[in-house]
Formats: structure tokens, C-alpha cells, sequence
């Protein structure tokens, strides 16, 4: 087996006297359907703002490739190939999502700090954009100000933009949370059709779509791991059903 | 030395009085009044009219420079500053600049430019020895007068249903309302009795600091520094750093008067980005 | 959390779509391709609008219309400039100052001195006074990097005290409270000499103007100029996407800087004089006003509320000189309570009537 794509050795991670991440290894394999699920406040957003470089654990490690990345910037750590959706919308609220889409290809190609180039004068970035607009249903709005846009498009966005920096790693914080029923589907379909080669870790509430989605879980609850292995396993595991499913399955 | 230090107490003293109303605006509603100079000033002028025009004495004019500014802030801070309150910064920043350039001028169209005297009565002046030390009269009356203002607002603050109240609606305007807590009128007599004090610290304060219509562009950033670098959760923060403040002012006038207000400037800077939530926050 | 900020629309990120890319989505009968699409929108996004031609041209046939106004213009051009330079910070990257008078002043003592001890030749000056102001920008944008908003207007406005202080203390240099004087300035490129009338001084301001401004359009408009708005829009999302964060706003910083030096270069060159003045606190506080006045987050913001502030200013203190801070105040006052929104619908009403005008031919 390849080394994993993105792992933490004893993560802790404490708010004064509150332990928000318990010592937790965690294993996201190459090209990995993975969901992080867990009851509201099990540490789950925590947990992932160390990964992607928002917050400093307290102890531990984080290894992306192999290479430790546990004190690394948040935009050093995007250029390495981890990059992430919000949970709730982040987004460049003025521009247009071709401008967005432009911004973070620009920055993975190494062009932000060019000045005095023109947006388009990389006719390759330019046809990149619009084909990860069209692939997430923005070819429709790639011009009007995000800030106007439905909700459903908005999170369609912060997915493209995050899948647009041609990451390794991609981390979707909740990426239908509060998706209205009838732009749902676009967005699920989006999420499935996400190439094979991204190893996607999806940190979730609606069950409905880690199990249609994940190919492994891990369950959080207080912080600490108590539950990984595949759909089935988890679903049948007690503890996880005590913990966690029992209340959130009619959520 | 001691002189120095016991007038920087009293300068220092000053300061948290003419800016407790800003600790209270800016340190717990989060709302960045650089007018807040303005009340004071215009205290100080009341005490001036009054004493000039009318020959009210110096202690009588007192509580109308209270007064007439708390009046004045309770009327602007239920017509304009209500709005703003979940503005920007840089918003309620711009609108408090306004309001500082309007005053400066109009104090100086109806006042005129000069510098205006306050006559302290006569059992006020001079100096009297406390061990060798020279201490002045007047300065011994602002120290008194300041503690026991402080202890009052520290008091008000902690002890009192009014201050537990602010406490609450500070924290949370939509819970402590379903508390039954009128916040809106909490806010207009916090707002009031900070603009009243400020007022009555420029009164207090015109022997000692001057009074022109340029007030409260001199001392705008003083005040804006005892907050900031006091921290901004209660009052024993801002009192501790005027204190540092008027101390270090008043030894750097002497010792190093070539340097000005710098030593003060960059210690602010210094602090700001050392510690950006104050010198005595505590550590959130 | 910190990053509170008025969410002004942004009126010209948003013009030439309006006018433009409706009926072309409406009239083309097959779907138009994704990439064509995005590449013509680009291509309509940065090209000159007739009304920035109109623009420009008005200001450069202004000494012929209006021979007698000339150093008012002057006056405009160089705030225009100086408020050029905050909207690169504050429009732009974010960043609220209130001590952009520090550059200003930089500038113009360090023009005025090398007038004095170097070279009266001023475009040389005019180097030197953004090197002088770049060199505060740079020192400075590191205490801008953290801290919420209101720790960056206490800094800010430390900073421009401080170099207040300095100047006004250091009076073998600045010459204190009485100023630099007896400076003289070359002909520009040895050919034009400043005149009485203030005509050398205005097109020399306003070549230099529109030179920056070039410039400004170029990087604004670039991956650079992008990665600015991103950090004002969202700084989470933007360091999430690959931008350095801190490295972008001391880059800005600098740039807005020598920017504001320019400006002040220009203002001791065509005035020949520099005093305390120029470091003054109401500086920095009418370049708000102006900015306001004109609208953050478009080049044309600080151009615009120039005119309009130094017309209202050339107005009001005819009538009353000594009391023109007052109106000042009384419009920040009027603005933040509300008026803006009203300007800027009213502007936004206006710029759409003239886009169609325009618009409508082309199409």
C-alpha cells in the first residue's frame, strides 16, 4: 500500500482547558471517498481548520505526501495540494466566479504577483475556468456578482474554487448544508463526479449522503476517533449507533 | 521626581475621566466615538461660559458641565449614533470625525480661537508640602474628586442591576432583550452619563490641559489610546493605562523635551502590536 | 470578524455588464462556448469606456475652457492622486488608514529637499519623493499586517503622528514650524518652466496622474490587482486559495505609498513650498471624505470625489474660509448616516443611462 495521501500522528488540539482534538491518527488513502462524521460539536471543523492550516495543534503531527505541513501557512499548504470548501460560505462576494475561478488558477500557476499581466493572457487558464464552470453548473452565471447568487450556486462555487487549485487533498466542510431540495441534486452530482485521482475528505451531518458518497467513515465524537472502517462496519458498530447514529439518522 | 509623578497621577487621573465614556462606547459596545473629545469640550466651555458670563463659581458650574453634555450625547445618540451601531468602524470613524470637525468649528465661530482661562477659586491655588514634596492644591482637588468618580462608576458597574444589565446587553442585545432589558434606553443613559463625565473632565480638566476649539483633535488620540491599550473589558484596564499614560507623559515632557508626544505615540504603536487586545486585557 | 466593512457596491466592476453581456446572452441564438464567452468578457472588462475617454479628455482640454482656474485644477489632480494612492489600499486591499498624510508629507519634504540640496529638476524630485515615501510604506505595512480594523486606525494614524512629530522636532531639516522655503524647480525635461498661472503645474500634475493612473489600471486589472480585491472580499478564503496573505498587503502598501508621495512631490514642486501642513491630521481625514465622496473600490473614486470635494471646498470657503472645516464634517456626517447610499444609486442610475448611450451604438 502507497503511503497515504494526507495523515495526522496524535493530533491535540486544547482551548484552554477544553480538549477539542483528542490525540487523533487519522489515515486519508489515495483517491479516497472518506467521510469525517460526528454529532454537532464532536470537533469536526476543529479538527479540519488544523488540517488546513486556521488553526496550530497542540501537539502532533500533520503529513501531507508524506512531508510534515503541521506549521505551514494556509496558502503554503493549497500549494503543496490541499484545499478546502467552508462550511459556511467564504467567498469573494464583489467578483464574478469566472474572476474567483481566474484568482485561484492564477495563484496555482504562481501568478500572483504579477502585476502587470493581463487576467487573460493565459488562454489556458482562461479555458480552464470555463470548463470548471460548466463542469459545477456556473457556465450560466460565470458573470454576474457572486454576492447575487442562489444559495445552491454559491456552494457549487465554493467547490469549484477549491477543486480549481488542482488539489491533492480536497476537504468539503458540509458542502450541502442548507442547500435548498431543488438545487440539491446538481450539487450531489457535482460531488460524485469529482475526478478519481482527488482524494476527497467529506466531513458531513446528512447521513443520507455519506453513505451514498463515502467508501470509508470515521467517526469523532468528543474530539477522539471511537469508530473507522467502511459504510457497513460503522453503520453495524454500536458504539457509533449510541453514540451518534441513533439521534442523527432522523435529522 | 515625586512632583512629577504626583502630577502625572493627577494628569493621568484626568485622562480616565475624560475617557471612561469611551472605555464604556468603545471598550464594551464596540463603537469607535473619536467625538468623544467633543463632550468634554464642550463641558469645558460650559464651565467657562458660566463662570465668565454669569459669575457662577467654579464648583457650582460642575455638574452643569455634567449636565448640558449628557443631555447632548443622550440627543445625538438617539437620532445619530443609534444607526451606526452595526456599522463599520471605518463608518462610525468617519461620522465621529464629522461630528469633531462641526464642533471645532462651531466652538470656534460662537467661542472664537483663544485659549480660555478658568479661574480656580483661590483655596485651589498654589502648592502646599507634604514632606518636602511640592503638591499642587488643585491638583490634590482632581485626584480626590477623579477617585472618587471611578470608585462610583467602578461600582455602578459591577454591583448595580444597571451595570449587570449593560453587562448583559453588551453581550447579547437579542437575549438581553428577551430578558425584558430595554436596551435601547441602557445605551442612551450609558452613552449620556459617558458624554456627562467627559464633559465634567473638561471642566476639571481646563486649568490643567488648556481649552480651545482644538480639543478634541488634541487629545482624540489620547483618549482612543487609553482605551485600546487599556483593553477594552472594563474599566480597571483604561484606568491603569492613563495612569502609565499621564506618568510617561508628564516625565517625558521634562526629562526629554525634545521627543514631544513621541515616546507616547510609539509606545502605543508598540503595545497595539505586541498585545492588540491591550496591555491588561485578560488573555481571551 | 474583523474584517467589517462597508460592502459598497462596486460600480465599476459591475458597469459593462450590465450593458453588455445581457443582450448578448439573450440574442445569440446557440449556447455560446464556456471559453469564448469568458475571454470576451475579459477582453470587455479591461477595455477603455467611452466615458473614460471623455473623462481624460475633458481634463486635458481644461486649461483651454477654464485658463483662469488652473492652480485649482492643479490642487485636484494632486488630490486626486493622493486619493488614488488610499484607494489602493482601503478600496481595494481592505486596509482602513487613517495616517496617509505621513506619505503625503514624506513626499513632499523630501522633494522640496532635494530641490533644495540635490536638483531643482523635477522629475528627478518627483523620483525621489515615491522612493522617500515607498521606503515609510514598506517600514509601516508591517504594522498593518495584524490586528483587527480599529488596531490598524490607531497605527495608522500613531504612525502619521509620529512622523509629525518628527518633522516638527527636527528642525534643521524641515525647518520646523516655518517650513521648507526658497524652493525653486527646474523646467520639466528642461523645457517647460512653471509659469504664474499655474499652467506648467497642471499639466505637469496632471501627465504624472494620468501616467500612475495607467499604471494603476494595468495592476489592478492583473492577477496581482485580483488577488487585492480577493483580500478585501475575504481574507479566509483567500489564503485558502493559495494567496499570500501578508506578503500581497506589504506589497500594496508600498505601492499606495509611493503613490501618496508622488502626490506630494507634486504638491511642494508646483507650490514651491512645504510645511507642517502637509503632515496634518485633517489631511488624512479630508481623504476619506474624498474617497467617500467618489466611491472606494474604482480608480476613478479618487478622481472623482477630487473634483467634486475641491469644487465644494473652492465654494464654501469663498464664503466662509475660517469655518470650511465645519462643511466637512457636516458631510461625513450626512454620508455615513446615509447619504452615500443615495449618491451612489443616483450614480449608478447616471452611469447606467450613459453605458446604454454608449452602449447602444456599439451593439
Amino acid at each position: 500500500m502507497s503511503t497515504p495521501v494526507l495523515e495526522t500522528i496524535g493530533l491535540v488540539k486544547r482551548f484552554g482547558g477544553l480538549l477539542a482534538t483528542d490525540h487523533v491518527s487519522f489515515t486519508l488513502r489515495r483517491g479516497a471517498r472518506h467521510a469525517l462524521i460526528g454529532p454537532n460539536g464532536a470537533g469536526k471543523t476543529t479538527f479540519v481548520n488544523q488540517l488546513t492550516g486556521v488553526l496550530t495543534p497542540t501537539e502532533g503531527q500533520i503529513r501531507l505526501e508524506g512531508e510534515d505541513i503541521t506549521h505551514r501557512r494556509p496558502e503554503a499548504r493549497v500549494r503543496l495540494g490541499m484545499s478546502r470548501t467552508f462550511q459556511i460560505n467564504q467567498l469573494f462576494r464583489t467578483m464574478t466566479p469566472l474572476e474567483m475561478l481566474l484568482l485561484v488558477l492564477g495563484e496555482r500557476e504562481g501568478r500572483g504577483l504579477h502585476f502587470w499581466s493581463r487576467l487573460d493572457a493565459r488562454a489556458d487558464l482562461v479555458r480552464e475556468a470555463a470548463t470548471i464552470a460548466e463542469r459545477f453548473r456556473l457556465d450560466d452565471v460565470i458573470d454576474a456578482t457572486i454576492a447575487t447568487l442562489s444559495y445552491g450556486k454559491q456552494r457549487q462555487l465554493e467547490i469549484a474554487a477549491a477543486f480549481a487549485a488542482r488539489p491533492k487533498v480536497l476537504l468539503l466542510d458540509e458542502p450541502a448544508a442548507g442547500v435548498p431540495e431543488a438545487e440539491r441534486q446538481d450539487l450531489l452530482d457535482t460531488v460524485a463526479e469529482l475526478p478519481e485521482d482527488v482524494s476527497v475528505l467529506l466531513i458531513e451531518h446528512d447521513m443520507d449522503l455519506v453513505f451514498r458518497f463515502a467508501t470509508r467513515i470515521t467517526v469523532l465524537v468528543n474530539g477522539a476517533v471511537i469508530a473507522d472502517g467502511e459504510p457497513a462496519a460503522i453503520a453495524a458498530d454500536p458504539a457509533v449507533r449510541a453514540a451518534y447514529l441513533g439521534e442523527g439518522k432522523d435529522a | 521626581m515625586l512632583t512629577i509623578l504626583f502630577d502625572g497621577v493627577a494628569y493621568g487621573m484626568l485622562l480616565f475621566i475624560l475617557a471612561s465614556g469611551l472605555a464604556v462606547t468603545l471598550g464594551l459596545m464596540n463603537f469607535v466615538n473619536l467625538a468623544h473629545g467633543s463632550f468634554a469640550m464642550a463641558g469645558g466651555y460650559v464651565t467657562v461660559v458660566l463662570m465668565q458670563r454669569y459669575g457662577m463659581g467654579f464648583l457650582a458650574t460642575l455638574p452643569v458641565a455634567f449636565l448640558v453634555p449628557a443631555l447632548i450625547g443622550a440627543a445625538l445618540e438617539r437620532t445619530l449614533y443609534r444607526p451606526l451601531y452595526d456599522k463599520s468602524h471605518l463608518d462610525q470613524v468617519l461620522f465621529s470625525i464629522g461630528l469633531v470637525f462641526m464642533s471645532v468649528a462651531a466652538v470656534d465661530y460662537f467661542m472664537g480661537s483663544q485659549q480660555q482661562l478658568v479661574h480656580v477659586p483661590s483655596w485651589l491655588r498654589g502648592r502646599f508640602d507634604i514632606g518636602g514634596v511640592g503638591v499642587g492644591r488643585y491638583r490634590s482637588f482632581v485626584i480626590a474628586v477623579c477617585i472618587v468618580i471611578t470608585v462610583l462608576l467602578q461600582f455602578a458597574l459591577t454591583r448595580t442591576r444597571f451595570g449587570s444589565q449593560l453587562r448583559a446587553a453588551v453581550d447579547d442585545q437579542r437575549v438581553a432583550r428577551g430578558l425584558g432589558i430595554e436596551v435601547g434606553t441602557l445605551f442612551t443613559l450609558t452613552f449620556a452619563v459617558g458624554s456627562g463625565l467627559s464633559g465634567l473632565g473638561g471642566a476639571l480638566g481646563a486649568e490643567m490641559l488648556g481649552l480651545d476649539p482644538t480639543f478634541p483633535l488634541k487629545f482624540m488620540i489620547y483618549f482612543l489610546i487609553v482605551v485600546t491599550v487599556g483593553g477594552r473589558a472594563g474599566l480597571i484596564g483604561p484606568f491603569l493605562a492613563a495612569l502609565l499614560i499621564g506618568v510617561a507623559d508628564v516625565a517625558g515632557k521634562y526629562y526629554l523635551p525634545q521627543a514631544g508626544a513621541f515616546i507616547i505615540y510609539a509606545l502605543m504603536i508598540l503595545v497595539l502590536l505586541v498585545r492588540p487586545q491591550g496591555l491588561f486585557a485578560a488573555a481571551r | 470578524m474583523s474584517m467589517a466593512r462597508p460592502t459598497a457596491s462596486l460600480p465599476a466592476a459591475n458597469l459593462p455588464v450590465a450593458g453588455t453581456a445581457a443582450p448578448a446572452a439573450t440574442t445569440a441564438a446557440p449556447a455560446p462556448d464556456t471559453t469564448s464567452l469568458a475571454g470576451t468578457l475579459l477582453r470587455r472588462r479591461r477595455a477603455w469606456k467611452p466615458v473614460e475617454l471623455l473623462f481624460w479628455g475633458v481634463a486635458i482640454l481644461a486649461p483651454l475652457m477654464l485658463p483662469r482656474s488652473m492652480l485649482l485644477m492643479n490642487e485636484i489632480a494632486i488630490l486626486g492622486l493622493f486619493a488614488l494612492s488610499l484607494d489602493l489600499i482601503l478600496g481595494y486591499a481592505g486596509i482602513v488608514s487613517l495616517g496617509h498624510a505621513a506619505f503625503l508629507g514624506v513626499g513632499a519634504y523630501a522633494a522640496g529637499l532635494f530641490a533644495l540640496n540635490v536638483s531643482t529638476d523635477p522629475l528627478a524630485g518627483l523620483v525621489a519623493a515615491m522612493l522617500a515615501a515607498s521606503v515609510l510604506g514598506l517600514l509601516s505595512s508591517f504594522l498593518v499586517l495584524r490586528g483587527s480594523d480599529l488596531t490598524r486606525l490607531m497605527v495608522t494614524l500613531g504612525v502619521a503622528l509620529l512622523v509629525f512629530e518628527a518633522a516638527n522636532s527636527w528642525r534643521s531639516l524641515t525647518g520646523g514650524a516655518d517650513g521648507l522655503q526658497g524652493i525653486t524647480i527646474g523646467p520639466v525635461l528642461g523645457l517647460f518652466d512653471f509659469d504664474l498661472q499655474g499652467r506648467t503645474a497642471y499639466l505637469y500634475s496632471l501627465a504624472v496622474l494620468f501616467l500612475l493612473f495607467l499604471a494603476a489600471r494595468r495592476m489592478m486589472g492583473s492577477p496581482f490587482g485580483l488577488s487585492l480585491r480577493a483580500l478585501r472580499d475575504n481574507r479566509l478564503r483567500a489564503s485558502a486559495s493559495g494567496v499570500g496573505v501578508n506578503e500581497r498587503l506589504v506589497l500594496v502598501y508600498t505601492l499606495a505609498a509611493a503613490y501618496a508621495g508622488a502626490a506630494g512631490g507634486l504638491l511642494a514642486q508646483t507650490t514651491q513650498f512645504v510645511s507642517l501642513d502637509v503632515l496634518e491630521f485633517h489631511r488624512s481625514a479630508d481623504l476619506m471624505l474624498v474617497l467617500i465622496i467618489g466611491g472606494t473600490g474604482w480608480l476613478y473614486g479618487g478622481l472623482v470625489g477630487a473634483v467634486l470635494f475641491e469644487l465644494f471646498q473652492d465654494v464654501v470657503s469663498a464664503a466662509t474660509p475660517q469655518y470650511w472645516q465645519f462643511w466637512v464634517g457636516l458631510l461625513l456626517v450626512v454620508f455615513v448616516s446615509g447619504g452615500r447610499e443615495a449618491v451612489h444609486k443616483a450614480g449608478a442610475a447616471l452611469r447606467r443611462r450613459i453605458a446604454a448611450l454608449f452602449g447602444g451604438r456599439r451593439a
